[in-house]
């Protein structure tokens, strides 16, 4: 840390540099308070009305903390949230660990795979889950009585999908080490253990912990998979659905809203703490860390691998099967019949084409605003306040809802003063609110990226009066360009699965396949409805593949530095 | 020469389309609408063919996004009409001042108690959409379960853990058999039922169809949910029976009003008028077994026999006015118990 904090303070540029990246992060404050700080705040504050809108200050929470029914939903989410959270980060771990510092065969494979979670709608996961353990599954016996329909269910389910979100984040801190600090230990006669306790758990530290609060919040704000699979298990995200969709109470949804966004305020205070004892893991020294074959540990991580990429593929193949089987569970002969939509959704194609521009656009922009914003709240030096505003601001949408952002949006953009609100009804507020809501994740694995390389660079090229501008360009994009593809990537994917948000937001020229899927669904056409979720796996899945093939590419291109 | 001949015949025609166009500019109305989407098709179709001058575009989602999609656009509404949306859902929008009272031409053919009271009406009902049992036949004989024809039959002690019913405080399906059980049978009554129905509920959904879909795949053998599904489902080749419980049975309509302050207010009447015509009726049957205009439906198949006499005598006034308070007293009984019972 210390040589990190105090870079040598002489600079000639400075003035001009500062300016600019001042301007640069109040455009990125703006962006943020208009697309998500003053809708979110129009709507919270309706938690303080009553549903005519006049001011009722605390009455709404004290309504709701009196019913025992609500009251023990937070509970619930509490620990449910938890326990899915302590799985999901230990088998990332163990997973990412196995994919960066270990000689398995097939790595890009077992990544591939870990990945495919989050090509699926959520609902998908749930229909595989329903025909594997339902009271019909496959495997019902497995649960020695139990019922899926519950914590269970929910707890299954949120692992599967929060997976990959807490991998992409381990391993980009895990991928890169110091080969330094490892021979010095090896040299100083430090046991594996050892090494592994001082060396390696510190270098993933931050990475660790916004993994683990990724997930909590990713959990407990999730309402898809226990709408599904929870039967009447209350949970706060459940709650919120219950009052917003089922009650038009939207005053109640705020109240819930408000209550949820709690964890993320605690994951900026841990984090912020986390992040004074973070040092750089790659200084501009250092060697590049390349694990060496060693038998006992590689068997142990290939088993380990092996078998969660097995889960995840049994629940990706129940699911594929569901879409071909003809009336589960009492005709299971195979068809394609599901995959003719003609007779299900009239527009579902152009819905299809809809997913894909929307798609496209928010991977586009998204990672443009993301990584230029990450870049000015990590490596600027100056505003300390405008950054921690804006890095706060980068961690809300995580906590927030869907439904919430979405009814946000209409209350903001569709108020008849707003001059934004020529935007309402368009592509363009799909692609603002869908960036806004997975901003979180994309933001953190930016940062995580930009935390490895030594602010050296920035001060060597300050000294050799290099504006930051060319660095950003010319060092530190080409560094990052992994982790930028990566957010490309995820925001690509999301914007083909997610539903919450966007359900209130479309308009008859944008309609999308995700939002088909779950009407299909509700209209009793559980069938067709995997086929389209199934169309867009293989669709994110392709569009992955190509990721993958040009993540190659760049590695070998611009990352011969880790090597 | 026949070329040119033919060229000049489709530069004549392209003349023509493109002057048609211009003098026909076709009025765009944003119509919002929780109608299944397989059905909507038809219905555009149907209604341009009358009214060419009319570009339907619809909004659909289900009852409870509309709704909530709605009311937060209070402020700036961009709906001409809402069109195939639960009553309730209207009558507690239009409590709000959302919509203008309009009496579409030959609306005085339609039944009464299928639209609102006042007059213009602010609502016009077009189909009712009924409460119904999903029953599994292939589950129950494996259960050895009697074939329920009441309501009460559900409290049986034989019938633990083998139903399921929308949860009211998601599902607009639900609150509608909550709401017609206390009607029917008053306060006291209404709750010894649902203590003892509840009893014997696996679960409860979030949403009205999910019921009876987990009826038809043969999750749980008995769905509370509505009838126009369970046909649907048993037409797909589920082995469900469909039964009305003898006791009576609640309902709620699809209707249709038209937004205060729509810029298209001419273009809105004249969906309005044309949805309740005969034809309008007709159409609305092939789902449903029960539409506004007396003497119009035939039977559904699937459908079960004789709905329409156990549909019981509903007071959405009475309904509306008490939704928070049943809604409050319901969560309180039956919600606070988290754990699914086996």
């Amino acid at each position: 840390m210390a040589e990190a904090v105090t870079p040598p303070r002489i600079r000639p540029h400075l003035g001009r540099d500062e300016w600019l990246m001042g301007g640069g992060l109040l455009v990125l404050a703006l962006y943020l308070a208009v697309t998500l700080l003053i809708p979110l705040v129009i709507m919270l504050a309706k938690s303080l009305e009553d549903r005519q809108g006049v001011f009722v200050g605390l009455s709404n929470f004290a309504q709701y903390f009196s019913n025992p029914a609500r009251s023990g939903a937070v509970g619930n989410s509490l620990w449910v949230s938890a326990l899915a959270t302590l799985i999901v980060i230990a088998l990332a771990f163990g997973y990412a660990y196995a994919l960066t510092r270990s000689c398995i065969p097939f790595q890009g494979l077992f990544r591939l795979v870990a990945m495919a979670p989050l090509l699926a709608p959520s609902l998908l996961s749930a229909i595989a889950l329903i025909y594997l353990f339902g009271n019909q599954g496959i495997f019902k016996g497995w649960l020695f009585g139990e019922s899926i329909y519950g914590p269970i269910g929910i707890v299954i389910g949120s692992v599967f999908w929060t997976f990959p979100h807490a991998l992409i984040i381990l391993i980009t801190a895990l991928s890169s080490a110091d080969a330094r600090l490892y021979e010095a230990s090896e040299s100083l006669g430090a046991t594996r253990w050892r090494t592994f306790i001082t060396v390696t758990l510190p270098g993933a530290r931050y990475g660790l912990i916004s993994a683990t609060f990724v997930v909590f919040t990713l959990v407990i704000t999730d309402f898809g998979v226990p709408k599904v699979i929870g039967g009447q298990f209350n949970m706060l995200a459940t709650d919120i659905y219950k009052q917003v969709v089922g009650q038009q109470n939207f005053q109640m949804g705020a109240v819930v809203s408000l209550i949820l966004l709690l964890p993320a305020v605690l994951a900026f205070f841990v984090e912020r703490w986390a992040q004074t004892r973070q040092s750089s893991a790659v200084s501009s020294r250092a060697v590049h860390y390349q694990p060496k074959p060693r038998p006992g540990r590689d068997w142990a991580l290939l088993g380990l691998v092996s078998v969660v990429a097995m889960l995840i593929l049994g629940i990706l193949g129940m699911a594929a099967f569901a879409s071909l089987a003809k009336l589960w569970p009492y005709n299971l002969s195979l068809t394609l019949s599901h995959y003719d939509f003609s007779n299900a959704d009239g527009g579902s194609w152009t819905s299809y084409g809809n997913s894909i521009r929307l798609a496209l656009y928010t991977a586009f922009f998204g990672s443009l605003i993301v990584f230029a914003g990450a870049y000015l709240v990590e490596k600027s030096r100056v505003a300390q306040p405008l950054r921690t505003a804006t890095h706060l601001l980068a961690l809300i949408p995580m906590a927030v809802p869907g439904m919430v952002l979405g009814l946000a949006y209409i209350f903001f953009f569709n108020a008849p003063g707003n001059p934004l609100n020529f935007l309402y009804g368009s592509m363009t507020i799909l692609v603002l609110a869908t960036i806004a809501h997975f901003y979180t994740v994309s933001h953190l694995t930016a940062l995580t990226a930009l935390k490895q390389l030594d602010p050296e660079f920035e001060s060597v090229s300050a000294s050799l009066k290099t504006p930051f501008y060319r660095t950003f360009w010319r060092v530190t994009t080409p560094m990052c360009l992994p982790a930028i593809l990566d957010i490309g990537i995820y925001f690509f994917i999301n914007a083909m699965t997610t539903v919450s948000a966007v359900v209130f937001l479309y308009s008859p020229d944008t309609t999308l396949a995700s939002v088909a899927v779950l009407n299909m669904d509700d209209a009793g056409d559980t069938a067709p409805a995997a086929a389209m979720a199934m169309l867009i796996v293989l669709t994110a899945g392709v569009v992955r593949l190509l990721h993958t093939g040009l993540s190659h590419w760049l590695h070998r291109h611009t990352q011969a530095w880790r090597r | 020469m026949k070329l040119s001949k033919l060229a000049q015949a489709l530069w004549c025609a392209a003349a023509v389309a493109g002057f048609t166009t211009v003098v026909q500019a076709k009025t765009e109305l944003l119509v919002y609408t929780a109608v299944e989407a397989d059905e909507l098709a038809g219905f555009k179709q149907a209604i341009e063919a009358d009214y060419p001058d009319l570009d339907i575009k619809w909004v659909r989602d289900s009852t409870g996004i509309i709704t909530a999609k709605l009311l937060a656009e209070k402020a700036n509404p961009q709906a001409d009409v809402v069109w195939g949306l639960a009553a309730t859902s209207l009558k507690f929008l239009a409590d709000q001042g959302y919509f203008q009272p309009y009496a579409p031409k030959g609306v005085e053919q339609l039944d009464p108690k299928y639209m609102d009271s006042a007059k213009p009406p602010v609502w016009v009902g077009q189909r009712a959409w009924i409460a119904s049992l999903c029953f599994n036949t292939v589950e129950a004989e494996k259960l050895k379960l009697p074939k329920p024809t009441t309501w009460q039959d559900l409290t049986k002690p034989e019938f633990k853990g083998h139903v399921v019913m929308p949860n009211p405080n998601s599902s607009g399906t639900g609150f509608l058999d909550v709401s017609a059980w206390l009607q029917m049978w008053g306060e006291e009554k209404g709750w010894k039922f649902m203590d003892g129905l509840h009893q014997n509920i696996a679960q409860y959904t979030h949403s009205g169809s999910k019921p009876c879909k987990m009826a038809a795949a043969g999750e749980i053998p008995v769905g509370i949910s509505f009838a126009y599904r369970g046909a649907q489902e048993k037409t797909k080749g589920a082995p469900i029976d469909v039964i009305a419980p003898s006791e009576g049975v609640g309902w709620d309509l699809e209707a249709f009003a038209i937004t205060k302050g729509t810029k298209n207010l001419g273009a809105a009447k004249q969906l309005a008028d044309w949805s309740v015509t005969r034809k309008a009726n007709e159409l609305y049957n092939q789902g449903y077994a029960v539409v506004a205009m007396p003497g119009v439906a035939k039977p559904v198949p699937n459908f079960p026999a004789g709905i329409a006499n156990l549909m019981i005598k509903n007071n959405f006034e009475w309904a509306a006015q008490h939704r928070e308070a049943i809604l409050a007293e319901w969560a309180k009984r039956y919600d606070s118990k988290s754990e699914p019972k086996k």
